[in-house]
């Protein structure tokens, strides 16, 4: 290890779909334990292919991840070793329907890590009454709105206890007035010094809970930048325009 | 004499008889059945294979269970295996081959159709936590397959019970073959026995079917919400 507090680190990534032209075309980034960066880009820019790749859910053409100082593989026998290390929340919630919500969060923790299922529980009421939904712990995730599957969601991430988060788009298949109630819990865990690989199109709340942000266009990193700079003077024309499809929205709003 | 008829079905032990080839009957469908259960979850699980050989052999062998008469295949194995192979089954055991072959077919479709029904979502989450592909099939993917699967499985079931009245062709004393024995016994003493007879088998039929039927309904309408 180099480095103490580096975490994650990509080199030379290559990533494309069934032979296709590359998604991700010789990517490399590097973050450290406690930052928290967020992506920013157009559809299809491959974010959450990127993010997806640091998970091992996605095999690669080329290139490296490098977890800890350790590069990772997703043929690797310890893969979902790793994966436990690495927590992840989908755009889609993904909750197990046929298990109730203390059933979804303390899943893994007693099958995965094997741990007391006394101990497990209690954590899992603390992060449940942390997210304000110690009340639902019984109830099954169809009763559930989807902001209040998300935090469950995310709850059943931060059960395992990862060293690093990744949130893909967590509240992009939300309705308006839910995103606030995940995204305040996202922005709680990064005071709280959660080191986040974050996707969103929120980019209010990019700029809230960011150190640093990537621009992304067609598989390549763009711009890269403090959130304050990147947000107020984009270099790069790209970005430029892309922020300003946002600005529009919002002088509309205004209006 | 049309009255008489009725007797025949409490005369000495004919009752209890009929019951007990109901049994054998029932036995068959549930060994077939249990059988037919643990492996069609395998069949189901070959059946989604990525490999295109596989998928086509699994293809032409379910093709071969829904081509074939029930009754060909029983032939086929009684006495296919006591001619050519020089085996001489018992018309239960023969019986069980055959609905088990049947039902891991018709099983393995039904679990094939469930298991693609499961978003990869759902095996993305698994995998995210940490899961191995062994607990995630476990845990996660099963249960929900069995939940979808139940109401077609019970279906199977009671279709496999009614099946099993082929099974006297291939010398096997079931609910049919007794009642035709008391009919038989009593032709001259009572030749209306027939009617009374197979009407005592509908209804034990429906006796046994009914309760199956009645709680894949039930499911079928809990599964949904």
């Amino acid at each position: 290890m180099k480095n103490e507090k580096e975490i994650l680190k990509v080199e030379h990534l290559v990533k494309s779909y069934d032979k296709g032209d590359p998604i991700l075309k010789d990517f490399s980034f590097m973050m450290n334990k406690g930052e928290v960066v967020v992506i920013v880009g157009p559809s299809g820019c491959g974010k959450s292919t990127f993010l997806r790749c640091m998970n091992m859910l996605e095999p690669i053409d080329s290139g490296k991840i490098i977890f800890k100082g350790r590069p990772i593989n997703r043929e690797g026998k310890n893969a979902h070793e790793i994966r436990q290390k690495i927590g992840m929340v989908f755009q889609s919630y993904d909750l197990f329907p046929h298990k109730s919500i203390l059933g979804n969060i303390l899943l893994a923790p007693l099958k995965v890590q094997k741990r007391d299922k006394k101990e497990a529980e209690q954590e899992a009421e603390q992060l449940l009454d942390r997210v304000g939904l110690l009340d639902k712990k019984d109830a099954y995730p169809r009763q559930l709105s989807g902001g209040q599957k998300q935090r469950v969601a995310i709850v059943r991430a931060l059960i395992m206890h990862p060293e690093i988060l990744l949130l893909d788009e967590i509240t992009a298949a939300l309705d308006p007035e839910m995103v606030r109630e995940v995204l305040q819990v996202v922005l709680e865990l990064a005071k709280d010094g959660m080191t986040m690989l974050i996707v969103t199109h929120e980019m209010e709340f990019a700029r809230a809970v960011a150190d640093r942000v990537l621009f992304l266009d067609q598989g390549e990193i763009i711009e890269e930048g403090h959130p304050a700079d990147f947000f107020a003077k984009p270099e790069t024309e790209r970005a430029k325009q892309f922020l300003n499809t946002f600005h529009y929205e919002a002088i509309d709003a205004q209006a | 004499m049309q009255d008489s008829g009725i007797l025949v079905l409490f005369q000495g032990t004919n009752f209890l008889r009929l019951w007990e080839g109901l049994w054998v009957s029932l036995r068959i469908a549930v060994i077939s059945m249990g059988l037919s259960l643990v492996l069609g979850i395998l069949m189901g699980m070959i059946m989604t294979s990525k490999n295109k050989i596989v998928r086509f052999l699994c293809r032409v062998y379910l093709e071969i269970v829904r081509i074939m008469p029930q009754l060909v295949l029983l032939f086929l194995v009684y006495f296919g295996a006591a001619k050519h192979l020089g085996i001489n089954l018992s018309g239960d055991v023969a019986a069980i081959i055959v609905f088990t072959f049947w039902g891991t077919a018709e099983m393995g479709d039904l679990v094939r159709s469930a298991l693609i029904s499961i978003p990869t979502h759902q095996y993305e989450s698994g995998y995210g936590l940490g899961l191995t592909k062994l607990q995630v099939n476990l845990y996660i993917i099963i249960p929900q397959t069995v939940r979808r699967l139940l109401p077609s499985l019970i279906n199977l079931l009671t279709r496999m019970i009614k099946t099993t009245s082929l099974v006297v062709l291939i010398g096997v004393i079931e609910v049919v073959k007794v009642g035709k024995q008391i009919i038989d016994a009593s032709r001259y003493t009572t030749p209306g026995a027939a009617l009374w007879v197979y009407g005592a088998i509908f209804i034990m039929y429906f006796l046994i079917c009914y309760p199956f039927s009645r709680i894949s309904a039930v499911l079928e309408k809990k599964i949904k919400d």
